[in-house]
């Protein structure tokens, strides 16, 4: 059994407090203590639970009228372990289904029927697809209130086929649901007979999986373990997350940035000794040779080196109420490795609701946008859509301490 | 993004990478330590995530003085059989040194007064980091936590202050006087946790097992009697067989009926019982719908 984590993205009016409601609902992953509460809650006449109500925030969120972010939902089946990252959808809140976004693997993309592809299920798709999501799914909701209607299925599905090729989804399942009523959340319904994929729930547990296993071996130093004691004098291990591609017992490393060979000669994976180490895996690396290793350097193969630079170009997903500022010294953080940067110019900011490029230059909270920037030291990194782990970083104000941007190179 | 990891390697994975990134970002972190479950299996994370060498933190025990002594006798045993630095912070001290007022009523929490002593101890060690327990599925106001939860001086909660978290890359830098609180296992579930101390056989405080034991059944909850909780003449008073679901105050935890006696009938338990784990067992959660909301707010863990 692995784990998905998935987002799902619409506004309050297209359902998907009731969506998500209604997986966690019928998966029976509602405590009877907590449908209690919800049971009193629930104010509308006829109505047993509201089931948007479930997914209900704060009383700060409803008091100051805020969003508070993505709040985090867990329910698990026989097949999956499911994480829902539920973010706000109004544009005003772009940056938290970024942030929500960013630790998915698949979008559910809510659409009502009664509207179509609207500039939301745009900006939506877009956000997903710039953040490094490879799969979607589009529930087309409503479809109770159009008589279950195959026509105007299908026509939303052809015009999502017209603007998917600017996205970089691999997978796209689209799905005609009620989350009210219930049709093909849980079980495939028999007013949609004409539908011959399957229900949302079957779709979530089978989908693949993506893996960084098969691309380039990347591995940054995370904490150097030196013991210094008696028993282990000359332990000296670095612990690190393998982001992708393997390491194996007996390959020759390269140690960046002192591009020093050397070879592997120990993996340990939670105390015990293993061979390979691949994608995903906590582990510590053992060298020949005692080399000066820290924290956030990179460790490669010969064969598979990483870009090499000072000056960058990348998208930049601004987060912060205080607008970008050219020519300010901002703190990169690629993963464990922290440089200075300045950006040094604003290419072109990208709207992603009508997704046209403009030459505006000034970046403010919510703004998307490619940028140049030069760092103080040179950053081994990839391209974001050839490595979604080593080709993302932040960016840090140093007066505020809060994280402004997120960065995806190109 | 996800690995084709089994899901509990997958979790393993996340805390062991968020415990280092809080060693290696923090001067002076700090592991919250209560004798719970959670804490135990946080206790076991740090171990893979830094041996051979020492915790690049003390434990620390903010002791209510309403613990169960199970409970700190299995702290104590612990932090001896590993070999690591114990702080124990306590609340009685706070209560004394502050002159706070105990809650009132029959069965008194000492969940507010801990944040003094938290609060406290984290100023004496000038702890940067807190790394505690919390998972999100416990209750709303955690659904909405960060793995590295900025507090300010007061050590409050401020939902705005709150940074995005992107990708796995954490921040953890922080004005001097503020502080973190770290959520190692956030995303894990009761059961993920109870899975995880089967799969890896990891030692509890005999509480978690049914056994015998004195009960007031307090509306439809039971709670222990004590030196803390003495009968009242209409108490109705039982001898059952319980075990302990959550392990917080001696005079605010309920004890569950149950006759789970080993880690496999526990997970049977939970998977059968439809009530969450606070709302079965915690008095206090249940005085308002947002009282883990404010208690957070004010700076508890």
């Amino acid at each position: 059994m692995n784990t998905l984590r998935f987002i799902t993205a619409g506004n309050v009016d297209d359902g998907k407090s009731t969506l998500i409601g209604r997986l966690l609902y019928d998966s029976d992953s509602i405590h009877t203590d907590q449908l209690g509460v919800l049971k009193k809650q629930t104010k509308q006449e006829g109505v047993d639970i509201d089931l948007s109500l479930i997914t209900d925030g704060l009383r700060a969120e409803r008091e100051q009228g805020i969003t508070i972010d993505v709040a985090y939902k867990y329910f698990s089946t026989k097949k999956r372990k499911f994480i829902i990252a539920d973010a706000p959808g109004h544009e005003q809140y772009t940056r938290n289904m970024i942030t929500g976004a960013s630790n998915s693997d698949l979008i559910i993309i809510l659409v009502d029927a009664r509207k179509g592809i609207t500039e939301q299920t745009k900006r939506h798709a877009s956000i997903g697809s710039l953040m490094g999501i490879k799969k979607a799914i589009i529930a087309i909701n409503k479809i109770d209130l159009l008589n279950y209607s195959e026509t105007i299925f299908n026509q939303i599905k052809a015009d999502f086929e017209t603007i998917k090729s600017e996205l970089n989804f691999n997978e796209i399942h689209y799905i005609p649901v009620s989350a009210l009523v219930g049709d093909n959340i849980v079980t495939k319904s028999e007013n949609t007979a004409w539908y011959e994929g399957k229900a949302l729930l079957e779709t979530l547990e089978s989908i693949e999986l993506e893996t960084t296993e098969d691309l380039a071996s990347r591995f940054q130093v995370q904490w150097v373990i030196r013991p210094k004691d008696e028993a282990n004098h000359d332990y000296r291990g670095y612990a690190g997350l393998v982001l992708s591609g393997s390491y194996k017992v007996g390959d020759t490393a390269i140690i960046l940035p002192a591009n020093i060979a050397t070879k592997i000669v120990k993996i340990e994976k939670n105390l015990e000794s293993i061979q390979v180490a691949k994608a995903g895996d906590n582990v510590v690396l053992h060298f020949e040779n005692n080399i000066d290793i820290s924290r956030g350097d990179t460790v490669v193969l010969y064969h598979q080196l990483p870009i090499e630079s000072t000056q960058i170009n990348s998208w930049v997903s601004w987060l912060d109420n205080t607008p970008l500022q050219l020519g300010k010294t901002y703190l990169l953080q690629h993963r464990f490795k922290n440089v200075r940067v300045k950006i040094q110019e604003v290419n072109q900011k990208w709207n992603i609701n009508d997704w046209e490029f403009t030459n505006e230059t000034e970046i403010k909270l919510n703004d998307i946008a490619q940028i140049s920037l030069r760092t103080n030291q040179p950053l081994f990194y990839d391209a974001f859509d050839k490595n979604p782990k080593s080709g993302n970083a932040i960016l840090i104000d140093e007066t505020s301490n809060n994280t402004v941007g997120a960065l995806m190179f190109l | 993004m996800s690995q084709k990891h089994n899901y509990l390697e997958q979790l393993e994975n996340e805390a062991i990478y968020i415990l280092r990134e809080t060693a290696a970002q923090f001067e002076k972190p700090a592991l919250l330590f209560s004798g719970g479950k959670d804490s135990i299996v946080l206790v076991h994370l740090a171990l893979k995530a830094f041996r051979p060498g020492k915790f690049p933190f003390p434990l620390v025990h903010i002791d209510t003085g309403h613990n169960f002594p199970e409970a700190i006798e299995f702290r104590d045993y612990l932090a001896n059989q590993i070999g690591e630095k114990l702080i124990v912070a306590s609340v009685e001290d706070s209560i004394k040194k502050y002159n706070l007022k105990e809650t009132a009523g029959r069965f008194p929490s000492r969940n507010a007064l801990q944040t003094y002593a938290l609060l406290d101890a984290i100023e004496e060690n000038e702890f940067d980091a807190c790394i505690g327990g919390a998972r999100r599925d416990e209750e709303k106001a955690r659904a909405k936590e960060r793995i590295f939860s900025v507090r300010d001086d007061f050590g409050q909660w401020d939902p705005k202050l709150q940074r995005p978290e992107l990708w796995d890359i954490l921040n953890g830098k922080v004005k001097k006087g503020h502080n973190v609180r770290v959520f190692p296992i956030s995303n894990w579930t009761e059961l993920d946790v109870w899975n995880y101390i089967q799969k890896h056989n990891i030692e509890l405080p005999n509480l978690y097992f049914a056994h015998e034991r004195e009960c007031i059944v307090h509306q439809d909850k039971l709670v222990a009697t004590s030196k803390l909780i003495q009968p009242l003449e209409n108490d109705k008073v039982v001898v059952e067989k319980v075990r302990y679901r959550t392990v917080g105050d001696m005079t605010c935890t309920a004890a569950v009926p149950s006759e789970a006696a080993t880690i496999q009938d526990i997970i049977e338990d939970i998977i059968q019982t439809r009530v969450s784990e606070r709302g079965q067992t915690r008095l206090d959660d249940q005085l308002s719908e947002a009282a883990m909301e404010d208690r957070k707010k004010q700076g508890y863990f």
